[in-house]
């Protein structure tokens, strides 16, 4: 079978079974976040943890206990690291130091997974499973629940009440996510991914030579690596790791697994506002620019116009794993750079600059198509409100969006959202740039050089996690700094989103009329693209235009 | 009230012909002139910073003057002087806006009374007092040629009233005490006799007050969308600017380094100038174009709520129907000729003056080419008027000659008009009964037509029998169900609210094409219906005069009070229709929309620009550090320098070419939302995408001889 036609069939496969998986899962998880019945198990959790999970919060308190739960996740975490040298199965490795826990810590909570420091060489097994892994689960069922507010406030009236996020958390994390990690990290086993206990291994090779190869506990941790869009590999290679991800078809589950929440999510949208055609059109949104993407990033590499060295080897395979092949590894980056995951099972760095520019630009999207866990969703109906509320003036009505009037509170917490990562990208980015300390992590001149700040600061406030190598970011600076962002730019439109679900909930609705300006058809598809693009592509084009356009263009 | 005549392509409103579907009119360019002095004012810091995103071109004006000042050079000064006309521009805009409305309010200042008023301080008698220091509940005596001093309502007498100086109507008005006709306005001239007025407002708080200021816009508030809108364009402007802040330090690494000039010019270009610069117009000129309608609106907030209502309540009398009912047909009983039957009603209705007689002269007239008779053309007849008791009127003809006899004629109700003729001993055929309960059912009136001959004589015989029957109804105004199947297609729901019993109302809905309709409605019921219809979340419009209506008006979404009515009820609602006329309501919410339509449309055009700022921009900023940036410049600008400016000079430019549609609303054809979404975004999105490309080419073709700029 020939290289074309494999990618295409990989591609082919993977929207089918996205598409068998979007209707189940989504209505799976409406459920979840609907049903009013307890398990046993989850009322043993409520009671040991002293929750009334039938009591629901109001806005304000539904965001205290994500910002809270979330804090001492950070602390916990923090703490874990610097003392993991006198806690078992620490391999013999030592403290972790304070700027790199930080940012660890920071990273993992919110859900992005940027690894300044590489796995085998600094975390020991507990850390990893305890720490980390504990987090890949929890992050990712706090940004569904994040959705389910701003679901929630499209579809309660006359309330503030968002919800009880104790409730979301658990069920999420029980009925959701570790079920299908479950079921995954056994296929992935069968597949060839390692899973023991091992400490580093001392291998002989076959020419002579000495290599130390860490097992430990890969599969189950690539499971939810994947599905809860966390990308935070157990090894530094990540899933270019033949450990972690050793076949052309882990490397495909390992794509449908990254995908398959944040694809189904619409759906639960769909499900329980009422009306699924709205969820349709959603995911029609996520799946339009998903597909430009893979055409553009698959074609560039291929055909390498954007660079001359790749164009003189008939395509770009450079920092590419030979089993996933041109396509497999494209297929694979696209789909982690739109969704917040961040695994990377090749060198986004080594990319022609259109290629490794389209990574760049994905995550610049916001993470909406399909996006995070949860911050998916809530990204792109953000975008949904803002694109409602100006087109929605064009028909000659104050602008609802679901039968919500979007006023001056709602417009004010949509702007808040769409401004926040943006400039904490730009600002973060402009202050590395303006430090000649930070500039001289760079270690590519010119504006490739540049493209690895922008990607550093882009990767890190859109919770993606992937990096283009060529930055020496392991400095204090950078850990701070990044850290940081990641932070912020988890947490603020966090804030915003609940926010908004909480002023939304409180309305009455709006009947739908031939008047209202319908959501759920092709011509709304076409306009919310246009507003993503436009919006995204006018708050970057300048930094993208020193960065990956400087050097492609010739 | 200055009227423009219409414009070509405008529909005229087929309903109420003396009332134009203006637009706001074409902007005259010189109001451009006259309002440049009032734009140049508010360049004043304090009040740009109102409007974040031009406060930011002020600023960015400023740092650009004092850079040209340090480093002289063309393109700096062209930016500087750019960045400035830019500010202007937008007041301008403002000022223009501002500008129409202060003409109308010095035509009303110029009616406002510095008159002598004649307070009555006990019963009888009078004292002289400034009008301005009347206070609520003076009685005031107003005669015949005096100016009313305030606001109040009749309580004694009834006098005709000149209120042309608010409705610009000349035909005198009745204003009487008691009743739904009892208010008058401060300002409004008496043409005949004395009435005595009970003051309802203070000084300064008069109607004329309210109507200056609300012309000249100095109550004006932003309204919640403006607001919203606001918040979303000073997010945009932030971005935009922290994304050219940051770009500094990236150009400096590619080695780059900006000037301030360019910085700031890129800041200009990129922010929503245009919709920054024209959102204040569009409001005002929304109120304004309310105005030429003569129709006043408290606050916008009304306005806009009017593009968002769901429910129209509509007085069935007088806007859906005529008003009156008319004759539309003759039914005669068998034996009798539709002629004979139009000639007798003809008759018995020719000294009946009210519009049901002249509709039965008229019917007669077009349908059987019977020319409608004068009184004094019938020397010998005796005209019986209506009365209560008998429900009838008619006609006693007698012949010229002795012996002739004479020929009576009744129309009335069937009752009464049979009994008549059994009275004078005709026997009423059976089918008369049939036909009236017909007549009935279909929502209609009958009236009954009798005839009962005396021939004088030895015989004395007398012949009375019943001819026919007249079909009288409602009659729903021309255009009526177009309007309806318009306003359904927008998604507006109609309820026709009458007092006629539910089969009536049924036949009148259906023919007129309303969606529902409230039958034998009592105020109460009209309230429950609003309260219900906002419970369900719907927005509710609808139009009153009368006191009782002041609760509902005061309920309702849109509370349209006609100027005709009480002061109660003009208190209670949000806009005030000078002309009274209840269909305006249709119009109304067609502003609205028209409004809002503009502020999106604007929005889309502004942000769509950016791109080919960017495009222009860009390459000129980079092209030397990385030449194969170059390619940006896909419009083939001739140079760095000349490319900024024709972005800059583009940018300004679009602002003046935009006040006009910003003035005159964007083109409003009602239809369901997803088309109208559909040519909006064509005309606006695309045309913002694609427009500023060709501009800043032919600016650019233009500027490139300016030496320095190449």
């Amino acid at each position: 079978m020939n290289d074309t036609l494999a990618g295409w069939l990989q591609i082919a496969a993977l929207v089918i079974a996205l598409a068998l998986s979007f209707r189940p899962l989504g209505d799976h998880m409406a459920h979840v976040l609907t049903s009013p019945r307890h398990w046993r198990a989850e009322r043993l959790i409520y009671r040991a943890g002293g929750v009334d999970g039938n009591a629901d919060q109001l806005w304000p308190a539904y965001l205290r206990s994500v910002l809270a739960f979330s804090a001492v996740s950070v602390l916990f975490l923090y703490a874990f690291q610097r003392v993991q040298n006198h806690l078992p199965l620490a391999l013999g490795m030592k403290a972790v130091g304070p700027a790199l826990s930080f940012n660890t810590a920071a990273s993992f909570v919110t859900n992005t997974n940027w690894q300044a420091y590489s796995g085998e060489s600094t975390l020991g097994h507990l850390v990893q499973m305890a720490g980390l892994a504990v987090q890949n689960f929890v992050s990712a069922a706090v940004g569904i629940a994040v959705a389910a507010t701003l679901i929630r406030g499209f579809v309660r009236t006359r309330t503030e009440r968002v919800g009880n996020f104790w409730v979301d958390l658990t069920r999420l994390v029980l009925r959701v996510l570790l079920p299908i990690s479950l079921v995954a990290a056994v296929v992935l086993v069968a597949a060839g991914v390692v899973q023991n206990l091992h400490g580093i291994q001392s291998i002989s090779t076959l020419a002579g030579g000495h290599q130390s190869l860490t097992g430990g506990p890969v599969a189950s941790q690539e499971a939810i690596k994947e599905l809860g869009t966390n990308g935070g590999g157990f090894y530094n290679a990540n899933s270019a790791h033949p450990f972690e991800n050793p076949t052309p078809f882990t490397n495909w589950l390992e794509i449908y697994l990254l995908l398959v929440i944040a694809v189904a999510l619409p759906r639960t949208f769909g499900t329980m506002v009422g009306d699924r055609r709205q969820g349709y059109a959603i995911v029609a949104v996520m799946a339009l620019i998903w597909a430009a993407s893979v055409a553009l990033t698959t074609a560039n590499e291929l055909h390498s116009v954007s660079s001359s060295a790749g164009y003189a080897a008939g395509g770009m395979m450079e920092g590419k794993e030979q089993r996933f092949g041109l396509w497999g590894s494209a297929l694979f980056a696209v789909s982690t750079t739109l969704t917040s995951c961040g695994a990377v099972n090749s060198s986004h760095d080594s990319y022609t600059p259109g290629g490794g520019g389209m990574t760049l630009f994905n995550m610049m999207l916001g993470e909406i198509a399909p996006g995070g866990t949860g911050s998916g969703l809530y990204g792109i109906l953000i975008l949904a409100v803002v694109a409602v509320f100006v087109a929605g003036l064009m028909v000659g009505r104050t602008p609802e969006y679901l039968g919500k009037k979007l006023g001056a509170r709602e417009m004010k917490f949509a702007s808040l959202y769409i401004l926040t990562t943006p400039s904490v990208v730009l600002v973060g980015a402009g202050l590395a740039m303006a430090r000649p300390g930070e500039r001289a992590a760079i270690l590519n001149h010119g504006a490739h050089g540049f493209s690895e700040v922008l990607y550093a600061f882009a990767s890190a406030a859109n919770n993606n996690g992937s990096a283009f190598a060529g930055l020496a970011a392991g400095t204090a600076w950078y850990n701070t700094g990044l850290g940081l962002v990641m932070l912020l730019a988890r947490f603020l439109p966090m804030v915003f989103v609940v926010a908004l679900a909480g002023s939304l909930a409180r309305q009455q609705p709006v009947p739908v009329t031939a008047g209202t300006l319908p959501t759920h058809r092709p011509q709304f598809v076409g306009l919310l693209t246009g507003v993503i693009l436009i919006v995204v592509g006018l708050t970057y084009f300048p930094a993208l235009a020193l960065g990956p356009m400087a050097e492609g263009l010739r | 009230m200055p009227t423009t005549a219409v414009p070509p392509g405008e529909a005229t409103d087929p309903l109420a012909p003396n009332v134009h579907r203006v637009s706001a009119g074409l902007m005259d360019p010189r109001q451009l002139i006259t309002s440049f002095p009032a734009a140049l004012r508010k360049l004043d810091p304090r009040v740009m910073v109102r409007n974040p995103v031009m406060f930011v071109v002020e600023v960015g004006a400023v740092l650009t003057t004092l850079s040209a000042l340090k480093d002289p050079s063309v393109f700096a000064w062209v930016i500087t002087v750019w960045l400035w006309l830019t500010a202007v521009f937008a007041n301008l805009s403002e000022a223009v806006a501002e500008g129409r409305g202060k003409a109308q309010a010095e035509t009303l200042r110029r009616t406002r009374t510095d008159t002598v008023a004649r307070r009555l301080s006990a019963e009888t008698v009078e004292e002289e007092v400034l009008a301005s220091d009347l206070r609520l509940g003076d009685h005031v005596v107003v005669e015949a040629g005096q100016i009313i001093p305030g606001d109040g309502d009749v309580v004694e007498g009834v006098a005709s009233v000149d209120e042309s100086a608010i409705t610009g109507e000349s035909a005198p008005v009745i204003r009487e005490s008691g009743g739904d006709r009892s208010a008058v306005t401060g300002g409004t001239k008496v043409l005949s006799d004395r009435i005595v007025v009970r003051i309802t407002s203070r000084p300064g708080e008069t109607f004329i007050d309210r109507m200056i200021a609300l012309v000249e816009g100095a109550a004006r508030h932003k309204t919640p969308n403006e607001i919203a809108l606001n918040i979303l364009l000073a997010s945009l402007t932030i971005i935009f600017l922290i994304a050219v802040v940051t770009l500094q330090p990236f150009a400096v690494f590619a080695g780059a380094e900006q000037s301030i000039v360019i910085l700031v010019a890129l800041v200009v270009a990129l922010i929503p100038t245009t919709i920054g610069a024209l959102l204040s117009a569009i409001g005002i000129a929304g109120m304004d174009r309310l105005v030429q309608r003569n129709v006043l609106a408290m606050s916008g907030r009304a306005v806009e709520a009017a593009g968002d209502v769901n429910t129209l309540l509509l007085d069935k009398t007088g806007t859906i129907t005529l008003g009156n009912r008319q004759a539309v047909e003759f039914v005669p009983v068998s034996g009798v000729r539709a002629e004979e039957l139009a000639d007798a009603a003809q008759l018995a209705s020719i000294a009946d003056e009210t519009p049901e007689g002249r509709s039965i002269v008229v019917l007669a007239k077009e349908r059987h080419a019977l020319r409608g008779r004068s009184e004094g053309e019938l020397p010998h007849a005796e005209f019986v008027p209506f009365t209560a008791q008998t429900r009838m009127s008619g006609v006693d003809l007698s012949g010229d000659g002795p012996g002739d006899g004479t020929r009576s004629l009744r129309k009335g109700a069937a009752t009464a008009v049979m009994g008549w003729v059994r009275d004078a001993g005709g026997h009423p055929t059976e089918e008369v009964g049939p036909i009236v309960d017909g007549i009935s059912a279909s929502g209609g009136t009958p009236l009954a037509v009798g005839e009962v001959v005396r021939r004088d004589g030895a015989d004395g015989a007398v012949h009375a029998r019943i001819l026919g029957v007249i079909h009288l109804k409602d009659v729903v105004k021309r255009g009526m169900r177009e309007r309806f199947d318009e306003l359904r297609r927008m998604g507006i729901r109609t309820v026709m609210i009458t007092g006629d019993n539910p089969l009536t109302a049924k036949a009148i809905a259906q023919e007129a094409g309303v969606d529902d309709f409230l039958a034998e409605a009592a105020p109460e019921d009209k309230m429950a219906l609003i309260k219900r219809e906002q419970s369900g979340g719907k927005l509710v419009a609808m139009t009153g005069d009368g006191t009782n209506d002041a609760p509902a008006l005061a309920q309702a979404d849109v509370g349209v009070a006609m100027n005709t009515g009480t002061s109660a009820a003009k208190e209670a609602g949000n806009m005030v229709d000078l002309d009274s006329n209840p269909t305006k309501l249709i119009e109304i919410v067609q502003i609205g929309k028209q409004l809002l339509i503009t502020r999106g449309a604007l929005t889309t055009f502004s942000i769509a620009n950016d791109v080919a700022k960017y495009f222009a921009i860009i390459p000129a900023m980079f092209a030397g550090a990385y030449p194969g940036l170059r390619h940006l410049n896909i419009m083939g600008l001739h140079s760095p320098t000349s490319a900024i400016s024709a972005a800059i000079i583009f940018n300004g430019l679009i602002i003046v070419a935009l006040i006009p549609l910003a003035l005159r609303g964007v083109r409003y054809r009602p239809s369901s939302a997803a088309a109208l979404l559909g040519r909006n975004i064509w005309r606006y999105g695309l045309g913002g995408l694609v427009l500023p490309f060709l501009g800043i080419k032919v600016i650019d073709l233009l500027i490139q001889f300016i030496p320095g700029l190449h």
